[in-house]
């Protein structure tokens, strides 16, 4: 977690320099679901995610160099420079990502799918948003996935908005994990931001999946702490108060567990100021390595087309 | 009165002055209420008619299309607004299958007129599958106009005319021109479907550009005026239907044509201008047609890579050079100039 906040951090402190030419969803504030949930994971299972996809692409492995120089345009990026921070993947580790919301339901099945008929134990993640449960494709994908018995674990990040929509303005009640809980769909809520509780329930479910009994629904309470795309904070924009981001630090879920940590003398204060800064300097390495990389090249503009 | 005002406001202006003349009107799609209010073409509706009439729907691209469908059977006039034309894709379902054949399936008995206005995105690194131009998907499709406003003046006219008219509509605009100034009535007027419009006359050679383009094709025209080249530039604003007289006489007088669009070529807006020229005005024709579409590949994300992608107004000078047998300028006689433009997105 800590590590993935000091990578973004880097990217706010940075935007403004224009290196990285690609709108970025920061997942500041959300760490916890997708560490929570990929510390379960093993490297053959496969990850499918949205626009918001940092936490998810590090949490599951993905390299931070290819990370950094994907944002930066350049030919060692993830994905070479093609598709930038909203398309971050990597097939080696199982890590697929769009922004086309839902885009990725019936893939993450499809996957689920596979591993079925091969009769292998992996499992398919996928992180959806609370916004994302409101495509059709979400409807479909979970008919399919209960009539398959899917090995596929679907993982809401409720953080309240869709842009800068509250949920209460798009659906009839924000408890997600009732509306979709049908008498044949294993549904439960988590604290989002308690990486600890995010891990429990996700090891439960992935074992589920994993004998079989799957598919699985989680819904994790989280929320965002800058605007919706971008480096920057928005409480003066009007749709949520300023005392709403604040209170949302207060539960922050680094900080939560930090405390958790100290007071269960697991490690000192010290420790983790340590922790932090080594993580900030390996990101920051990254990021200036990624500057020195090479330039995507435009002769390749339309190499794998097809 | 006549003022300057930019592409945005003149979006902005027809959506409250076409819910003003008509209370059936209203403005739904994501985020239409909130601050940013579609690059504030929606503020101004919202702050005056309220939630009611300026209604936020959630992520449901393709159901949310079915209700514009359903409430324009029975007398509303939906505004549907797609952030990004790629969301679009997901609600083509409702927009082929019912809303574009709904009069003729019904014999006319009933109509659906939605108008569905849709932004191409550009730049940024906003990438492949958010600065797609889907324009001639859907203007391939019987039932349904499509036009590609590309300033102000026009911008306005014919959202005003697309709440007039029976017909579904689909209007793409275009990320790039939202900051673009132009002379526009504030009184309520209409521009035509099937109008196309001469933005500059000239007597060497038609460049038939689209939506943003046409911004590149003025620039062209000014470096070629400085080799003696005179360019007409027609904007065919509706693509459906086509204002083919309009093209072909251009084309009649200066013999030449370079079609430009915003989107691939394969089956392109380009390649149909292209068709119908060869087709009816072939004996005028005293060279090869040129179209300037996008290499075949999806919008990549790193500025070098974007850089190459796009084609701009050096694109177009060396076609109307290539065009009239004069030595090519080579894309790198000009300095590109740096986009401003860094968000929203
Ligand atoms: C099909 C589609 N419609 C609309 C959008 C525009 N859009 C991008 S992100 C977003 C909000 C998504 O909210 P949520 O799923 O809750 O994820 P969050 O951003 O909160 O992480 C929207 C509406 C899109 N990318 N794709
Ligand atoms: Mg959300």
């Amino acid at each position: 977690m800590v590590r993935i906040r000091q990578v973004e951090e880097i990217i706010v402190d940075v935007y403004a320099q224009k290196t990285m030419r690609t709108p970025t969803h920061l997942s500041i504030g959300q760490e916890a679901v997708a560490v929570g949930v990929c510390s379960v994971l093993k490297r053959s299972d496969q990850v499918f995610a949205s626009h918001r996809c940092h936490a998810a692409y590090l949490a599951k492995g993905g390299n931070l160099d290819a990370f950094f120089a994907e944002l930066c345009g350049r030919v060692v990026g993830s994905n070479q420079g093609r598709a930038g921070s909203a398309h971050l993947s990597d097939a080696k580790i199982g890590v697929f990502t769009s922004p086309i919301l839902g885009g990725m339901i019936p893939v993450a099945l499809g996957a689920a799918l596979s591993f079925q008929m091969d009769k292998k134990r992996h499992v398919a993640v996928c992180f959806l948003g609370d916004a994302t449960i409101e495509e059709g494709v979400f409807a479909e994908s979970l008919n399919f996935a209960l009539l398959k018995k899917l090995p596929v674990l679907f993982v809401c990040e409720n953080n309240l908005y869709s842009t800068h929509t509250h949920i209460k303005d798009r659906q009839p009640s924000s408890e997600i994990f009732q509306r979709v809980k049908t008498p044949e769909l294993k549904t439960q809520q988590v604290d989002g931001n308690d990486v600890e509780a995010v891990y429990a329930v996700a090891e439960k479910s992935i074992e589920l999946c994993r004998k079989g009994q799957g598919p699985v629904f989680l819904e994790c309470l989280t929320y965002r702490f800058r605007e919706h795309v971008g480096p920057l904070y928005d409480y003066d924009k009007g749709y949520r108060t300023k005392k709403e981001v604040e209170d949302w630090q207060k539960k922050c879920p680094i900080l939560k567990y930090k405390k958790k940590l100290m007071k269960e003398r697991v490690v000192e204060h010290e420790e983790l100021g340590v922790i932090e800064a080594r993580y900030k300097k390996e990101a920051l390495v990254s990021y200036e390595k990624a500057l020195k990389s090479p330039w995507s090249d435009p002769k390749t503009l339309t190499d794998w087309v097809y | 009165m006549v003022r300057k005002i930019t592409y945005a406001q003149a979006i902005s202006e027809a959506t409250v002055q076409g819910m003003e003349r008509n209370p059936h009107v209203f403005v739904m799609g994501l985020g239409v209420d909130d601050f940013k209010g579609i690059f504030h073409t929606t503020c101004d509706a919202y702050k005056r008619f309220g939630a009611k009439r300026v209604i936020s729907t959630p992520a449901s691209e393709n159901a949310m299309t079915g209700v514009a469908i359903g409430a324009a059977l029975n007398g509303k006039r939906p505004i549907f607004v797609h952030a990004r034309n790629d969301f679009m894709f997901l609600a083509l379902d409702q927009l082929i299958n019912n809303a574009a054949k709904w009069k003729y399936n019904f014999s006319g008995q009933s109509s659906v007129p939605i108008v569905v206005r849709t932004i191409i995105g550009k730049g940024w690194g906003q990438g492949p599958t958010h600065s797609q131009s889907i324009q001639s998907l859907l203007t391939h499709i019987p039932g349904l106009f499509v036009a590609m406003p590309s300033d102000a003046y026009t911008a306005k006219g014919i959202l005003l005319k697309s709440l007039e008219i029976d017909t579904p509509v689909i209007l793409f605009e275009h990320r790039s021109l939202y900051d673009l100034q132009s002379d526009v009535p504030e009184e309520p007027y209409t521009v035509d479907f099937g109008k196309a419009r001469i933005i500059r006359q000239g007597r060497d050679i038609t460049i038939v550009a689209l939506s943003f383009m046409v911004q590149e094709a003025l620039k062209a025209a000014e470096v070629l005026s400085q080799e003696g080249i005179d360019v007409e530039i027609v904007d065919p604003l509706s693509l459906k239907p086509l204002d083919e007289k309009t093209l072909i006489e251009s084309v009649k007088k200066t013999g030449r044509l370079v079609c430009v669009d915003t989107s691939w070529q394969s089956c392109s807006f380009a390649s149909e201008v292209a068709a119908t020229v060869a087709e009816k005005a072939f004996s005028f024709l005293k060279g090869p047609i040129r179209r300037i579409t996008l290499p075949d590949c999806p919008a990549p994300v790193s500025k070098k890579l974007e850089d190459a992608f796009y084609p701009d107004y050096r694109t177009i000078v060396d076609a109307c050079c290539e065009s009239l047998g004069r030595s090519q300028r080579g894309k790198t006689t000009c300095e590109k100039e740096e986009a401003v433009f860094m968000g929203p997105y």
